[in-house]
């Protein structure tokens, strides 16, 4: 019989799952938290650029902050880029300035939709207690079958081919992530390994499906492993710019973060996920299946990847290949933006913007100034890997400051005896 | 006697003064001035969400006190960790204990000690002698090499005081060192207890059952909603002073009942068996029933296939041979979901494992099984206000302090948790009502209050199966007494069997012969 106690006072409860421990920490921190990550994070970001360039990384920030367009919002500081980057040749005018801002800001909010996407298929499984390592494969298999049915089905008007191309699609991401799920839910597979598994399923399916002479690659021009473009019926409508301007799919995000919280928060089915996320025994006792939220929460997070793989391809990119595939990593980001976001509707909606920020802004074709290109690109990867790390070591931030001790938590003592 | 051990003329070892802590929206600690004399056994008492361990929690570091001063032997310290709280002496034994399952006694009670310098290198035979001198010296009877995960809770909780002795501790602080322990290993460690008092310890004892506080502390200090009552010596106490101080109102120590008049049976068990969790029968063929209006109790030593028979009554284990029914309905191969719908509730004896999502707030945890019904939810929508006003209206009616509807669980009380439990089961209306250790933790208002609603669900027609580890429990409520010894029900009983021929029971001693 187990040894649990009656009054035991709170500062014992170690919580029992992932999904509780991270509560308990967001409970803690608030905002605070991932505020003091970010920071962190950037501050050791701007060191590394310190240190092998030689650069200032205040500029270096500044100049990314410009690339990313987010400055669009201040028209003064448009213009402020010159006291920065005083090497240009031919000061742009404030005009050129402005749409520059523009055309940045556009692609910054494009990446963001995509982040939000892929950040919310990691939450949800988080929320059950699943650590969705599979993001990335499932928006493989989202965008495959969003070139496939965008640009193979043909004279369907585009009110019916967009939601087409939307649904199946989102369906192919929750059947793959589906998978995994039914298998820690009825052989207990973890799904650490089995999603990784299914990364790599997904991506030699499209490395195959695009290569020369595969089944989706173009028929237009045969020398290149790529697919055709998607139909004009099934490409989201561009509501701001021109050339790779916003696309509606940036809204197809937002009423996704939406609908994160009212799932989790409002119907029946997230109380079930989030009880087997916080405590699967005392769910089992009430009446919850285990494993069918296991299952659902699974399907739901490939849902939301699966949608994202769509949303980029009929968007922007309009196409897929196998240089697609290779580069992708924008399902990988998904972990960081969830952790850094806390899991939870109102976070993820801002670490996808800073991401796509840093995406855009140390692009290399915005920031030419003042650090080499090569360690530029590799800004965005440095942070992602910084964040992911802080949360996984129990949140380094509360501990350097004393917050737990500040804020009251209980410190760490050893792993109680469960019987 | 008692005062002859204590020396009453040198200063307190320990002296909080003016100990306040403040959690959002509780003041948890208010003011409170409390004094531990050398080798004396000062008792903790108080209602649940009293705030004993609070104050318990700051004096071990664990909390840093909003104000307030702790003095230890006349000179003023501050705690701020664990760490501190052990240096200057004080041990404290939570409930939860905090050993490692998978390591030898020897190498919890060291490597805790001495975590950095040691390391794995340690002289593991020299430690193992140490340990094994002090274990014999105040006679543990603990076995250095055993592992933790194969000796009995009431030894665990030998090896938390032996580690704090190891540790050089002359304070110790129990926080309801008894809730987990049966009758039996509750009179060893009162045993253990004389003899560390003997040796110049000075102890803090958090308790519930006044029977206890009565036979082993020199004074008593009472909490109530944060403040101190009253400091009062053993001599002049009785269990009616001591409840009236804690509660502020006369409490009826006795359940008040009457004959039970069964009627049709509700529960009915046949050659029921279960295998555990590591492959071994557990529960073997047991069979019996529980009628409409009658409380049964199953009485039985601690791990003698109580909870494998509780699991599969309420579906949440499939038994592996014979058959139960609710009411005429055969529930053998439901899952707990049927279970519910057909009308078993089922107080779980761990609140914290299988009772509470404790992340989850009071108001959702009420709704644990009935979010899925209507008024609580519509077309799989949650309606957060029904949820909300119907939580509103049960712990009031139940009395759970420390928290509103959107209070977080994990932050009641351990007694106040268990009362939403309690809420949630007797609310539902269940047909048959299985409660295991309904009141563990709970203070005398609240088990008077718990015995009551139980007493009224039988009157009320509902068929209540009681398992409890406590003899004065199964002896104050139930109609009829089954034991349960080594997973066999052996005895059977009226109501008015004596507490020695339940005790031999219990232990095998009617094994032979007994109506099965
Ligand atoms: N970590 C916490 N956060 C918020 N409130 C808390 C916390 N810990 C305790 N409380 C509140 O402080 C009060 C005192 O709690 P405490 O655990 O000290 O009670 P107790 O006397 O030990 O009761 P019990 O007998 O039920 O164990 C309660 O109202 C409780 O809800
Ligand atoms: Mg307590």
């Amino acid at each position: 019989m187990s040894v649990t106690p009656a009054a035991q006072p709170p500062p014992q409860q170690e919580p029992t799952t992932l999904a509780a421990r991270f509560a308990l920490y967001q409970r803690a921190g608030g905002v605070i938290t991932p505020l003091l990550t970010t920071l962190l994070a950037l501050f050791i970001a701007g060191l590394v650029v310190r240190f092998t360039t030689g650069a200032s990384p205040l500029d270096t920030g500044r100049a990314i902050l410009d690339g990313s367009g987010l400055t669009w919002f201040i028209p003064e500081s448009v213009m402020d880029i010159r006291s920065v980057a005083g090497t240009y040749d031919d000061w742009p005018s404030e005009a050129e300035a402005r749409l520059n801002a523009e055309i940045n800001l556009q692609q910054t909010l494009i990446f963001t939709t995509t982040l939000i996407l892929t950040g919310l298929a990691v939450a949800f499984a988080f929320r059950c207690g699943l650590f969705n390592i599979g993001g990335q494969g499932q928006f493989f298999v989202g965008a495959i079958v969003a070139v496939a049915v965008g640009a193979e089905v043909s004279g369907v008007g585009r009110v019916l081919h967009v939601p087409l191309v939307l649904l199946c699609a989102a369906l192919a991401g929750a059947v793959w992530a589906g998978i995994a799920g039914i298998l820690r839910a009825t052989v207990g597979a973890h799904e650490v390994i089995t999603t990784i598994m299914l990364n790599w399923i997904a991506y030699w399916i499209g490395s195959y499906l695009f290569s020369l002479g595969g089944p989706l690659q173009s028929d237009r021009s045969r020398q290149v492993p790529i697919s055709n473009d998607v139909q004009e019926s099934a490409k989201l409508h561009v509501f701001w710019g021109d050339f790779q301007g916003l696309h509606v799919g940036f809204f197809i995000a937002i009423a996704a973060l939406v609908a994160f919280y009212l799932i989790l928060n409002r119907t029946t089915l997230g109380y079930g996920v989030r009880a087997v996320g916080y405590n699967p025994e005392a769910a089992r006792y009430g009446g919850i299946s285990v494993s069918r939220n296991y299952f659902l929460a699974m399907a739901i997070s490939g849902l939301f990847a699966g949608l994202a793989g769509a949303v980029d391809i009929m968007g922007w990119q309009y196409r897929y290949g196998q240089i697609d595939i290779q580069q992708s990593d924008i399902g990988f980001a998904g972990i960081a933006v969830a952790l850094l976001g806390r899991n939870t509707s109102i976070g993820i909606f801002f670490s996808a913007l800073l991401f796509g920020a840093l995406l855009t802004g140390s692009n290399t074709r915005n920031l030419a100034l003042p650090i080499e290109p090569e360690l530029a690109g590799n800004m965005t990867l440095i942070v992602q890997g910084l964040v992911v790390l802080f949360v996984a070591a129990d949140l380094v931030i509360l501990y350097l400051w004393r917050f737990r001790k500040r804020l009251g938590l209980p410190r760490r003592e050893p792993k109680a005896v469960g019987s | 006697m008692a005062d002859a051990r204590v020396d009453q003329a040198a200063p307190p070892v320990l002296e909080l003064r003016g100990m306040t802590k403040r959690f959002p929206g509780v003041l948890a600690n208010d003011r409170i001035d409390f004094d531990l004399r050398r080798g004396e056994v000062h008792a903790l008492l108080g209602e649940n969400g009293a705030g004993k361990s609070t104050l318990m929690n700051v004096l071990y570091g664990l909390y840093h006190p909003d104000e307030g001063e702790i003095r230890i032997n006349g000179k003023s310290v501050a705690i701020g960790s664990p760490k501190e709280a052990i240096e200057h002496g004080i041990g404290m034994v939570h409930q939860h204990f905090m050993l490692v399952p998978v390591m030898t006694v020897t190498e919890n009670i060291v490597l805790a000690s001495e975590p950095r310098q040691g390391g794995i290198f340690l002289d593991y035979d020299s430690a193992a002698e140490r340990v094994r001198k002090l274990s014999d010296s105040f006679n543990f009877a603990i076995d250095p090499d055993a592992k933790v995960e194969s000796i009995t809770v009431g030894q665990q909780q030998r090896v938390e005081i032996l580690k704090a002795l190891y540790r050089g501790a002359d304070i110790l602080i129990l926080d309801e060192p008894t809730a987990v322990l049966t009758p039996q290993e509750a009179d060893e460690l009162f045993g253990i207890l004389g003899t560390l008092q003997r040796e110049g310890m000075s102890i803090i004892f958090i308790t519930h059952k006044l029977r206890e506080v009565l036979e082993i502390a020199e004074r008593i200090t009472v909490l109530r909603r944060g403040k101190k009552i009253e400091t009062v010596p053993r001599e002049g106490s009785t269990q009616d002073t001591l409840a009236r101080l804690m509660v502020g109102r006369e409490v009826l120590l006795r359940v008040d009942k009457t004959a039970a008049a069964p009627a049709e049976p509700l529960l009915t068990v046949e050659n029921l068996s279960v295998v555990d969790e590591r492959g071994l029968e557990a529960v073997r063929g047991v069979s019996f029933e529980v009628r409409a209006g009658e409380i049964v109790g199953l009485a039985g030593i601690d791990g003698n296939g109580q909870t494998e028979l509780i699991d599969a009554l309420t579906g949440l284990m499939a038994p592996e041979n014979g058959r139960v029914r609710v009411g005429d309905r055969d529930v053998t191969t439901e899952n707990a979901h049927q279970h519910l719908e057909h009308g078993v509730g089922h107080i779980p004896e761990d609140r914290q494992r299988r009772g509470l999502v404790l992340d989850f707030t009071l108001a959702e945890n009420l709704a644990l099984h009935d979010y899925r019904k209507s008024p609580n939810s519509y077309f799989g929508w949650l309606r957060p206000g029904r949820i909300v006003s119907a939580a509103k209206s049960l712990l009031k009616e139940f009395d759970v302090r420390g928290g509103g509807p959107q209070t977080r669980a994990s932050s009641l009380s351990g007694g106040n948790q268990q009362k939403v439990v309690v809420a949630r089961e007797v609310s539902r209306d269940p047909r048959v009502l299985i409660a295991a250790q309904p009141t563990r933790g709970l203070d005398v208002g609240a088990i008077e209050f718990v015995h009551r609603r139980l007493v009224e669900e039988r009157d009320e027609g509902r068929a209540v199966l009681l398992i409890s580890l406590e003899i004065d429990e199964i002896l104050s409520l139930a109609d009829r007494i089954l034991v349960i010894y080594e997973g066999q029900i052996v005895a059977e009983y009226g109501p008015d069997v004596t507490e020695q021929a339940l005790g031999i029971a219990m232990t095998g001693g009617t094994r032979e012969g007994a109506a099965a």
